[in-house]
């Protein structure tokens, strides 16, 4: 069980005007499952580099448990890093490969054919470790990546984008696997992902990072109920945003006066309700809407509205749009206790 | 099966036209008096072979002194055209294009024009009639070779698999031992193989910087020649041409691309 922080990490590439990561903060709970999360470029996988130590940082410090790594080479880290493409060694058996790790610290075969083994029947591949990687599919070759960095008990271990290479049907398996085996080791785990979807069903914690820097360090539920910006709030799906005033416990926007929950801060705030949590019907803080679109997702309903002139954006069952085309007229109702306010455009 | 027949008729017309030019040298090195019309020689001796392989000839002294000098060139070129091959495989940078003209030309200037440069400055250093200067003076042609085939061999090399075995907790060393090498193995051996050759048959170069006192098996061989032994000379140049003969065996494969038929019964 191993702490890794994180304290104002910078990294800029040679001739790119900006950092890749910019002062970057983030705290990693001991034996914590994190997701790094964030668009493409923003910065994630270079910081899972810098912790690995495959490139240096040009300030800032990584130390696990206190004790600073920034310095080490990264076989003397004990940070095990799984790539986002297996990089199985081609010339290697699955038993050569996830016994590699081993053999370069010199065990004895003894105890690396065991560890080895355990470790194989462990992720699913016992009677393939005579194989060569290449005659593995490619889940397959993604477990005995994840085998040959979790055999040494890593610890920190790494994982880039594990599930991106994988058929859609697979990643779930891969995923309960990432999860299981996290659990039962207790190794702290980074896992990088673009994607929020595989980040909220697979982590404790989601650390999102913008351009370099970190947005928001919290429960993936959070990031739905509590968003700490608007890009946060969109990047998980937001899509209600009323700009305006709160006072005296009303929000006052283009769409009038809402009554916002108990001990609202006051000032100069955007308010936002998630799609789902947005009610079609009477109820507080409700308002007449025009429908101006209908959009059938499967298993939910999506209802473009116009308030006052303001598109809002509502997630209903099917069932409870029945009936609604577009051009209707309805009433929907804004729930205070599903109200969460946002600091101003910068 | 009209195709087929034409293919073996080439290809053993192809064999003749290698192998037929080798014949008379056979007959020669056992030959004791062989004069123009007989179509065979009057007598077989094995006098020429025994004066080749005894110690008076010098010609094992010149065979060892050739392995050495071309195996010493080779092992000096893949130490650099492994790190520069790395380099231009891998990497763009500044003048990448004028480093591989550069680097093609000793290939393709002839070797006449660049010998007496070369013998002026290795003169100027000391290094005139030494083995070093001579294996210095074979890296000319060889690197060529060397570098722009292990350029070729690292094209294909993804360095990612490389920080995986760092993050596995091997060293630079063990990577490079346990991860690099073998990945570059093949076109390693075959690059080092073809060094060796060009190493093995230069002549020009080794007469102007070794000025007589290295004497290298193709040396060896024109001193014969000029002294008309024709016997001598053939023993020499089939012993001359083992080592080529080998490498053909071993690369076979790699050059055809599939089993060869020398290559067959050497592999379990």
């Amino acid at each position: 069980m191993t702490r890794l922080a994180l304290q104002r990490l910078t990294k800029t590439y040679p001739g790119a005007g900006q950092a890749a990561v910019h002062g970057l903060d983030l705290e990693v709970e001991s034996g914590s499952l994190t997701a790094l999360l964030g668009p493409s470029g923003c910065g994630k996988t270079t910081t899972m580099k810098l912790i690995a130590g495959l490139i240096a940082p040009d300030a800032g410090e990584i130390t696990l448990d206190g004790h600073p790594i920034t310095g080490l080479p990264p076989e003397r880290r004990g940070v095990a890093m799984v790539f986002q493409n297996p990089l199985l060694f081609p010339h290697l058996s699955i038993a050569g490969n996830v016994g590699f790790g081993l053999r370069m610290r010199g065990l004895p075969t003894a105890q690396i054919d065991s560890q080895v083994q355990a470790m194989l029947s462990r992720v699913r591949l016992d009677g393939l470790a005579d194989r060569r990687p290449a005659q593995l599919s490619g889940g397959q070759q993604q477990r005995a990546a994840l085998a040959r960095a979790l055999v040494l008990h890593p610890a920190v271990l790494l994982l880039d984008e594990p599930l991106s290479n994988l058929d859609p049907g697979l990643r779930d398996e891969m995923r309960q696997l990432i999860r299981a085996l996290q659990q039962e080791t207790g190794i702290t785990t980074l896992v990088v992902t673009h994607d929020q979807a595989e980040a909220v069903a697979l982590a404790d914690r989601i650390a999102l990072m913008f351009a370099g820097r970190l947005a928001q360090h919290a429960a993936p539920q959070d990031f739905y109920r509590r968003p700490a910006t608007k890009a946060v709030s969109r990047f998980f799906g937001g899509v209600n945003f009323l700009p305006g005033r709160s006072a005296a416990g009303l929000h006052h926007s283009a769409i009038g006066p809402l009554t916002l929950p108990p001990d609202a801060p006051e000032g100069e705030q955007i308010l936002t309700i998630r799609p789902e949590a947005l009610r079609l019907g009477p109820g507080p803080n409700s308002r007449p809407a025009r429908v101006t679109a209908l959009a059938f997702l499967g298993t939910q309903t999506r209802i473009s509205l116009s308030v006052a002139g303001v598109a809002l954006e509502a997630l209903t069952s099917p069932d409870q749009a029945q009936g609604l085309d577009e051009g209707a007229e309805v009433t929907v109702s804004v729930p205070p206790e599903a109200i969460w306010l946002l600091p101003p455009d910068a | 099966m009209r195709a087929r027949r034409l293919q073996s008729l080439a290809a053993l017309a192809l064999a003749g036209w290698l192998v037929l030019p080798l014949l008379p040298l056979a007959i020669w090195s056992v030959a004791h008096g062989w004069r123009f019309p007989d179509l065979l020689p009057q007598a077989w001796t094995t006098k020429a072979w025994s004066y080749a392989l005894s110690d008076t000839a010098g010609v094992l002294n010149s065979f060892g002194l050739t392995t050495l000098i071309a195996t010493a060139t080779t092992l000096l070129a893949a130490l650099v055209g492994v790190p520069a091959g790395r380099a231009i495989g891998l990497h763009s940078f500044p003048g990448k294009r004028l480093v591989l003209i550069l680097l093609l030309a000793p290939a393709i200037l002839p070797g006449l024009a660049t010998v007496f440069g070369l013998h002026g400055l290795f003169l100027r250093l000391g290094l005139t009639g030494t083995l070093a200067g001579v294996i210095l003076a074979h890296l000319v042609p060889v690197l060529p070779y060397m570098t722009l085939v292990m350029a070729a061999v690292f094209s294909r090399f993804d360095p990612a698999i490389e920080h995986q075995a760092r993050s596995l907790g091997a060293t630079p060393v063990q990577t490079f031992r346990f991860v690099t090498l073998p990945a570059i193995l093949p076109g390693l051996l075959t690059a080092s193989l073809f060094a060796f050759l060009v190493s093995w048959s230069q002549y020009l170069l080794t007469l102007a910087i070794g000025g007589g006192r290295v004497q290298t098996l193709p040396l060896l061989l024109y001193s014969f020649v000029a002294a008309g032994r024709n016997d001598v000379t053939a023993a020499i140049a089939l012993l001359y041409l083992l080592p080529g003969l080998v490498i053909l065996a071993i690369t076979a494969r790699q050059i055809t691309g599939r089993s060869a038929a020398l290559t067959e019964g050497l592999r379990p």
